[in-house]
């Protein structure tokens, strides 16, 4: 019963160790990065809700029958490449960011907004 | 996985961060390999392994390389992190148990396309098949998504001027001199790149692959070329506006066969109406579609690669200018 649930538990581990780098860390690029941990583990999940016991990769085949759930694939594979392409959009508003301010900690950037 | 993840936490040095990020993605990658994930895993290694460690290190190399040791409040911010992750391990009992056949999401619509899905569209990939033709209008959506995504980059990232035009020229000869051995190595590299893309590309209908993975690989393959051999060389054989051009025409194919399909009297993107034989319609129209996938996402990834590196010169320019 409970080995039964410990990819579960891997999930939660990496989504809360991602969750603690974007709540603790004030540099925005460690920030990126600990949104891509974040979404890897919902990826994770996802995949391991699709894993069947004994089940193939889903590509038909003669004289197999059981295949792991498709649909769960379809769904994150075209996660993955979107997740890039947002994340490669943070980074180019960091990047601007840095040429504003000089500075991609968030304190920095708090401070100087606070004084104009 | 997980030591690797606690490592990211604590490291300062981001350069070190991205690297393990990359070795992450690879672990990931091989995990779905052992899920049966192969599409999946495909697309996680050339993402996650390459692409994004990447465009980090581009970042990076623009911004600066230290993290600023002080943390606020990190007590706060564990106490929020470990209530939520004790309250979601206490949901994950009632989860059903793990690769069990009997779960909740095996019992649905999974097996109507497990089962159907060779009669109705004819091809061996599942993956592909509900990606492309059962899901189409789903995934024309991430299609746009990414598409304007490249254009996010492009508009906050361009400045309009052709300045660091005599810097560029520098660079060039200084990449030309040092690294022989690695440009020969590439340049013998770079077409099987290209080649394996493009069998990636259009073998999607029978094994792993298909359109995303292949124009994350073949944009590669551009990259490689690009950091090898210079940006200006690099520009100069991937013109910029045709590369816009191509990423708003692979969008524009995948949706003119959605209409085409309304025209010859089917739904938006029912292929079965596009020829008189419904299985051969189905495949023409996933092939398309999946070329207008792989067009805009290489065209994005090389675009954004480009307005990254690209920011780099300008910035070095005004720099020197400005001392």
């Amino acid at each position: 019963m409970l080995i039964g649930h410990y990819n579960y538990w891997v999930v939660v581990a990496l989504m809360m160790l991602g969750f603690f780098i974007i709540i603790a860390h004030g540099n925005l690029i460690k920030k990126i990065i600990g949104l891509t941990i974040f979404q890897t583990s919902v990826f994770i999940f996802y995949i391991s809700i699709a894993k069947l016991d004994g089940g193939s990769a889903p590509i038909l085949a003669e004289g197999v029958s059981d295949y792991s759930n498709p649909l769960p694939h379809v769904l994150i594979l075209t996660a993955i490449v979107v997740g890039i392409a947002t994340t490669a959009l943070g980074l180019a508003i960091t990047v601007r960011i840095n040429e504003a301010y000089g500075s991609i900690e968030e304190e920095f950037i708090q401070k100087q907004d606070n004084q104009t | 996985m997980v030591s690797v993840a606690v490592a990211i936490v604590w490291m300062k040095d981001l350069i070190a961060v991205v690297m393990l990020l990359g070795i992450y993605g690879l672990l990931t990658a091989s995990f779905f390999v052992a899920m049966d994930a192969v599409d999946v895993a495909f697309t996680e290694a050339s993402v996650g392994a390459g692409i994004s460690t990447l465009l980090l290190l581009v970042a990076i190399a623009k911004t600066k390389r230290a993290e600023h040791p002080v943390r606020h409040k990190p007590m706060l911010a564990l106490l929020v992190v470990v209530v939520t992750g004790g309250l979601l391990i206490y949901g994950t009992f009632d989860m059903p148990i793990f690769g069990i056949a009997e779960a909740p999401a095996h019992t649905h619509v999974a097996q109507r396309y497990i089962e159907d899905s060779y009669a109705e569209v004819g091809i061996p990939n599942i993956v592909t098949s509900v990606l492309a033709s059962y899901r189409g209008f789903d995934t024309f959506g991430e299609v746009v998504v990414i598409f304007t995504a490249g254009i996010g980059v492009l508009g906050l990232l361009t400045v309009s001027g052709g300045t660091g035009r005599r810097n560029q020229e520098i660079t060039t000869k200084k990449m030309h001199e040092q690294h022989k051995v690695l440009r020969i190595v590439a340049k013998i590299l770079i077409p099987f790149m290209l080649l394996f893309a493009l069998y990636v590309q259009f073998h999607g209908d029978y094994g792993p692959g298909g359109g995303f993975q292949a124009g994350v690989i073949f944009a590669a393959g551009i990259i490689l070329y690009a950091m090898l051999f210079g940006m200006n060389t690099a520009r100069r054989v991937i013109n910029q506006t045709l590369i816009q051009l191509i990423a708003a025409l692979g969008v524009l194919l995948y949706g003119a066969v959605g209409m085409l399909s309304f025209v010859n009297g089917g739904t938006f993107l029912d292929y079965s109406v596009l020829l008189t034989d419904p299985i051969a319609g189905q495949h023409l129209g996933i092939i398309l579609i999946e070329l207008g996938v792989g067009l805009t996402v290489t065209a994005v990834i090389t675009i954004i690669f480009f307005s990254f590196a690209g920011r780099e010169e300008i910035q070095d320019y005004r720099n020197d200018t400005g001392a």
